[in-house]
């Protein structure tokens, strides 16, 4: 009955979303931010530890919502570990482009292997009501990042 | 009218027949039937409507209460038959008891307006309920920042049905100047017993609203049985048009209620010093009205009363009977709210299923279901859930698509595993 689902719900997103990573909370983080889709109810705070350079030293989140918003946030946690500010901010551009068109013309000019692995979320391109799930924790990235400390809506 | 009527006496309802007069429901979705689980959000239009509203701007059409030309007249003498058609739907005493809104929450938002502000002294209280729409919370929210009136919540059993004591103990201090509450829950199903609320709320000098949003679809409303003072529809879940809902209420009320909008239609005598309004129901009806859509509620209340609405509630009864057998059997999922008496509304939520994920799945299957909070926030927060999934009926509804449900929530349940 669900069969070409697979392709949204491909097995690591299944897997985040059951058990995110980085779930947890940062008490000594240097940047915060939130975020949350009124409509759905999905909520999210996230935290981000910087290192002396700059680079992002560790980010970590709390929140509810479904698979899709959880597994994106637990990927991005990831990914954007050991980034600058910079490389951070421009991974959630292409992201959110990825999101919501299911391409990156861009993506093959810089930081490559870590748009490929994020790939395994294109999908959700093909379903207009659910790019919010996944974008919401890339908005509550650059929330953080710009300090605004102020909860971020992705409606 | 050319459309479905069951045969009288039998109690029988042809399901089959009434689908034929939806054109939407034999429309395959990404190659599936469409199995429309929706109707509480807005319910989808049989042939007669959409027939009525072209016919009216194809053949009818002019702007009403202003030309002195046949046209005009003509459409004039059709928006004020809409507004007999729909006392008649109420059994109100006075067709002049009609006010045409926009929607029901328009409605809703005259009433806090006018009465709220022109009757209701601060100070006062308005008496609500823990499930209520966003359109029956919101407005007294605002009436209590702007005129100073306190806003009483009373609580919902865990049964999902209101509370009674609780309701009484809030009315006991006399306080409450008029208790607003849904005639039936829009997440529960919940039908609240309004001749009972109305005799606590007239008891303790209170007038009643009911939002009858969803009930006024599924049951008989007679709004002199009821013994309520306002109550409010809309046309879109009745299988009507958007941009159309309805306030009723007793002419003594609305004749000593401050008109809400300005403009045109709503005055008797404008001059630049002032103006003296236009009598009940101009009073409420500033600007054009919508003629075309008054035109459309007009045949979608022809329809349902032409089924009957005594066979319209035992089709569902016997679907809500059906539901609850089935969707109770589904391994993991969690109904919320088990009320003795309710119609077809039913939020759910899987085990190891988020709402948006599973509503996501069940649309693959072409099972059309609302997720989320269903403007009605505060009472997921009375029950502990972050959302739900919600399947709600109509009269086209079937018991096949019940079993269906059931059975794709069990394979969404094995897919999430």
């Amino acid at each position: 009955m669900f069969d070409d689902l697979r392709d949204l719900y491909q097995e690591v997103i299944l897997d985040h979303g059951r058990k995110p990573r980085n779930f947890r909370r940062l008490d000594d983080a240097d940047r915060s931010g939130r975020g949350d889709n009124p409509m759905c109810g999905d909520r999210m705070q996230l935290w981000v530890k910087l290192a002396p350079d700059g680079r992002l030293a560790d980010v970590a989140f709390q929140g509810k919502g479904c698979a899709i918003s959880m597994a994106s946030a637990s990927l991005m946690t990831e990914t954007v570990r050991g980034k600058t500010q910079d490389e951070a901010r421009e991974l959630s551009g292409k992201f959110r482009e990825l999101a919501m068109t299911g391409t990156c013309p861009d993506c093959g000019a810089s930081l490559a292997d870590e748009m490929e692995r994020l790939q395994v979320l294109g999908g959700v391109s093909e379903f207009p009501s659910r790019v919010k799930c996944a974008t919401l924790a890339w908005h509550t990235l650059n929330a953080a990042l710009d300090n605004e400390g102020k909860e971020v809506s992705s409606e | 009218m050319d459309g479905a009527v069951a045969p009288k006496g039998t109690g029988g309802f042809d399901v089959a027949r009434i689908r034929q007069d939806f054109p939407i429901l034999s429309r395959k979705q990404r190659g599936k039937d469409l199995v429309f689980l929706d109707s509480g959000a807005s319910a989808q239009k049989p042939r007669q409507v959409v027939e009525a509203m072209t016919a009216m701007m194809e053949t009818g059409y002019a702007n009403v209460h202003r030309g002195a030309y046949l046209l005009s007249e003509r459409a004039t003498e059709a928006y004020e038959a809409a507004r007999r058609a729909v006392a008649g739907f109420l059994n109100a005493r006075s067709e002049r008891e009609i006010v045409f809104t926009g929607s029901s929450t328009a409605a809703i938002n005259l009433v806090a307006h006018s009465y709220g502000r022109g009757v209701l002294k601060p100070g006062q209280a308005v008496l609500i309920s823990e499930m209520e729409h966003h359109a029956n919370l919101v407005p007294w929210h605002m009436l209590r920042m702007s005129h100073g009136i306190e806003l009483r919540v009373a609580r919902v059993t865990d049964a999902g049905e209101l509370d009674l004591a609780d309701l009484e103990a809030k009315l006991a201090d006399g306080k409450v100047g008029l208790v607003a509450v849904t005639h039936m829950s829009n997440v529960l199903g919940t039908v609240t017993p309004a001749e009972r609320i109305a005799k606590l709320a007239h008891a303790h000098g209170a007038k009643l609203l009911l939002d009858g949003s969803q009930a006024a679809v599924h049951r008989r409303v007679d709004v002199q049985a009821l013994d309520c003072d306002f109550y409010v529809f809309t046309g879109h879940k009745l299988y009507g048009p958007t941009g159309i809902g309805v306030l009723w209420g007793r002419m003594e009320l609305l004749e000593s209620m401050p008109p809400f909008l300005g403009g045109g239609d709503m005055i008797s005598e404008v001059t630049l010093e002032g103006f003296l309004p236009a009598p009940v129901p101009a009073k409420f009806e500033a600007g054009t009205p919508p003629i075309v859509e008054a035109v459309g509620l007009h045949a979608a209340i022809d329809y349902v009363q032409a089924i009957g609405m005594p066979a319209i509630e035992a089709h569902e009864r016997h679907l809500v009977d059906h539901a609850m057998q089935r969707l109770s059997a589904v391994e993991g999922l969690t109904l919320l709210g088990h009320a003795q008496d309710r119609g077809g509304v039913f939020a759910f939520a899987l085990d190891n299923a988020h709402a948006h994920d599973l509503a996501t799945l069940l649309d693959r299957a072409g099972i059309a279901v609302r997720s989320g909070r269903h403007c009605a926030e505060p009472l997921h927060a009375r029950f502990n859930v972050e959302s739900t999934c919600r399947a709600s009926f109509g009269l086209y509804t079937t018991e096949g698509e019940v079993d269906y449900l059931a059975e794709a929530l069990g394979k969404a349940r094995e897919f999430f595993r």
